[in-house]
């Protein structure tokens, strides 16, 4: 095997390929919680919504920060929490709702 | 592109204790070309069965990309399906001359003319329990609301009901009123035929819960329209994710979850590589091993980093007799290769977990498992507002919830490895004890029988089956998070739940 198949990167999530070092790099910058590197990087934010990369970054933040996880402000997921066509959206019937009126997320 | 593999066929023709029930066959196309399969396979199975292992390239960095979880939960197994980027083939079926198309980086916009084609979104009333998820938590709670006459609808996200209990060859522990001497595949059948039978459940496949809305809406996306489902109670049992690890190389086609590898080999027999590392000595990983060997492949070793086997005996002792090598105090360093795996490096840990200079180990394989546990898929659950936390025995966030498995939004139940990874038992166990928490608080439990099962089944389970110090570590966990009524009612007051169920 020659030298270029050993030199991969460590991929921390896949949808949006971000690496151990832009994570690493974003928590030095001064990212000292989840929220901050949800927004800096994107990750959790890619088709599978954060499902793999967000339990590796909760593991690399507690360690380099010393904190526990729930101090990371472990981000909300909201509606829809998974990719949804917009094909299928555009076919939504009207429902009267007690109140007044659309769906808001919970 | 990358350039393709030889062809072959991967397909398990003989095999010491299973037999493959395959369906008809069917052709569908990749990138043009022909390929065969059997119905009920999936899309990433049945290519990867013909030797097609990379079915994308990533967005941004053009990395080679393809089968990992293989139930749906992450993002590696992308590929164009009749037009429509982003499918997870993984969950999707093969049918009669679907086009499949390699998707290169970040997908088009579909044009308005191809792809999917909606229908009217279908409004559901009335419907006394939604079930999430349809594996084993799902379904025993599904039967056991239905079986004091409440109306259920299950939605599963899989086109295939019965969750990971269809991958599980092995048999069940315990007696046979817990299925005790089946292997995990005949589980799933018995409950979906004993679903089937239920005349009061409804069952949507390929549907997925997306949200919970005001006044108690929640969005259910099917493969060809949205349902807008009001239920009175949910019982959520989305199940779990496999936990990955970060070392170079770990995106690689040919890194595989050990579930992962799991679902091929023993739910639609195709064999997931011939040379393979596994990484992580747990029962997972021992057990994966064990059924490589049988399915024919050559485990080359098993990585773990504590200074022990952390399987159970009887499992430990299958993989013994065939003298496959454990290298304990190890972990994998890299894995390398050039668009798939072509091998992987390990290295000694000193005590500290610290990898020792100098102690590395080159292994050629072709396939590395990542066998390092499980966390809890509960994004849906947190979305509705329950409140969740961290808790490392029960492998990530879990929600807070009492003995009868409400959480901190009334009504909704949770059940199963999404209550916290524990294994298909005590999911089963966990389900029945939420469908018949929402059967008592319906009003449904005319003759006091369902509270009665109810206690005896939470006795049961905390004083019988979580009393083995195999477990030990799961019930601590799930002591953590089980809460009293009133200590319940204090959370709601801090954390008011955005809906309600239960009315």
């Amino acid at each position: 095997m020659g030298e270029e198949v050993r030199k991969h990167p460590i991929i921390i999530c896949r949808c949006r390929d971000v690496t151990l070092d832009d994570v690493l790099k974003a928590i030095d910058e001064g990212c000292e919680d989840l929220e901050c590197i949800k927004r800096r990087l994107g990750l959790g934010m890619g088709p599978c919504q954060g499902r793999t990369c967000i339990p590796l970054v909760i593991g690399i933040m507690a360690r380099r920060l010393g904190k526990k996880p729930d101090e990371l402000l472990i981000p909300k997921p909201r509606a829809p929490v998974t990719p949804i066509p917009v094909s299928l959206l555009l076919k939504s019937v009207d429902v009267k709702v007690e109140g007044e009126g659309g769906d808001e997320n919970a | 592109m990358p350039g393709m593999p030889p062809l072959k066929d991967r397909r398990i023709w003989e095999h010491p204790i299973l037999t493959f029930k395959r369906g008809r066959r069917v052709k569908f196309y990749f990138n043009g070309n022909v390929v065969e399969g059997y119905e009920g396979e999936s899309i990433a199975a049945a290519l990867y069965a013909a030797g097609y292992d990379v079915f994308s390239r990533s967005p941004y960095k053009g990395r080679a990309r393809g089968a990992f979880c293989m139930i749906g939960k992450c993002s590696s197994c992308f590929a164009v399906v009749d037009g429509v980027p982003n499918t997870r083939t993984c969950v999707e079926p093969i049918r009669e001359g679907v086009k499949v198309e390699f998707q290169e980086g970040l997908a088009e916009i579909p044009s308005a003319t191809g792809g999917l084609e909606g229908k009217d979104e279908e409004v559901i009333e009335g419907v006394d329990v939604l079930v999430i998820g349809g594996g084993p938590a799902g379904l025993a709670a599904a039967i056991a609301a239905a079986k004091h006459g409440l109306s259920v609808l299950i939605v599963n996200e899989h086109f295939k009901l019965g969750g990971q209990l269809i991958k599980q060859t092995h048999k069940f522990f315990g007696s046979k009123d817990l299925f005790g001497g089946l292997r995990g595949f005949q589980v799933a059948e018995e409950l979906e035929s004993k679903v089937r039978s239920m005349r009061n459940v409804r069952v949507l496949l390929q549907a997925t819960a997306y949200g919970f809305f005001r006044d108690g809406w929640v969005g259910v996306a099917g493969k060809d329209r949205l349902y807008r489902v009001k239920p009175r109670f949910v019982i959520a049992a989305p199940g779990a994710a496999e936990r990955h690890l970060a070392f170079p190389g770990n995106d690689l086609p040919g890194v595989m979850g050990a579930g992962g590898a799991q679902t091929l080999m023993n739910e639609y027999g195709i064999l997931p590589g011939d040379e393979v590392l596994v990484v992580g000595s747990g029962n997972v990983g021992v057990i994966v091993s064990y059924q490589l060997l049988q399915a024919g492949a050559k485990v080359k070793g098993i990585v773990e980093i504590l200074p022990y086997i952390g399987a159970w005996f009887v499992h430990a002792a299958k993989i013994r007799r065939y003298g496959v090598k454990v290298y304990t105090r190890h972990t994998i360093k890299e894995v390398w290769g050039k668009d798939r795996v072509e091998g992987a490096t390990i290295v000694r840990v000193d005590e500290h977990f610290k990898p020792v200079p100098g102690s590395e180990t080159d292994i050629p394989c072709d396939l590395v498992l990542i066998a390092v546990g499980l966390t809890p898929d509960t994004r849906l659950l947190a979305q509705a507002g329950a409140v969740v936390t961290w808790v490392p025995e029960l492998g990530g966030l879990v929600p807070i919830r009492t003995k009868y498995l409400e959480t901190s939004v009334p009504g909704l139940f949770i059940a199963g490895d999404a209550s916290g990874i524990e294994e298909a038992t005590t999911a089963m166990i966990e389900g029945e004890i939420a469908g018949l928490s929402a059967v008592v608080r319906a009003g449904a439990d005319d003759a006091g029988n369902a509270a009665e099962r109810r206690e005896a089944l939470l006795k049961f389970l905390w004083d019988e089956y979580r009393a083995s110090p195999v477990v030990a570590k799961a019930k601590a966990g799930k002591l953590k998070v089980t809460v009293s009524e009133d200590e319940m009612e204090r959370i709601r007051v801090s954390n008011p739940p955005p809906v309600r169920f239960g009315s």
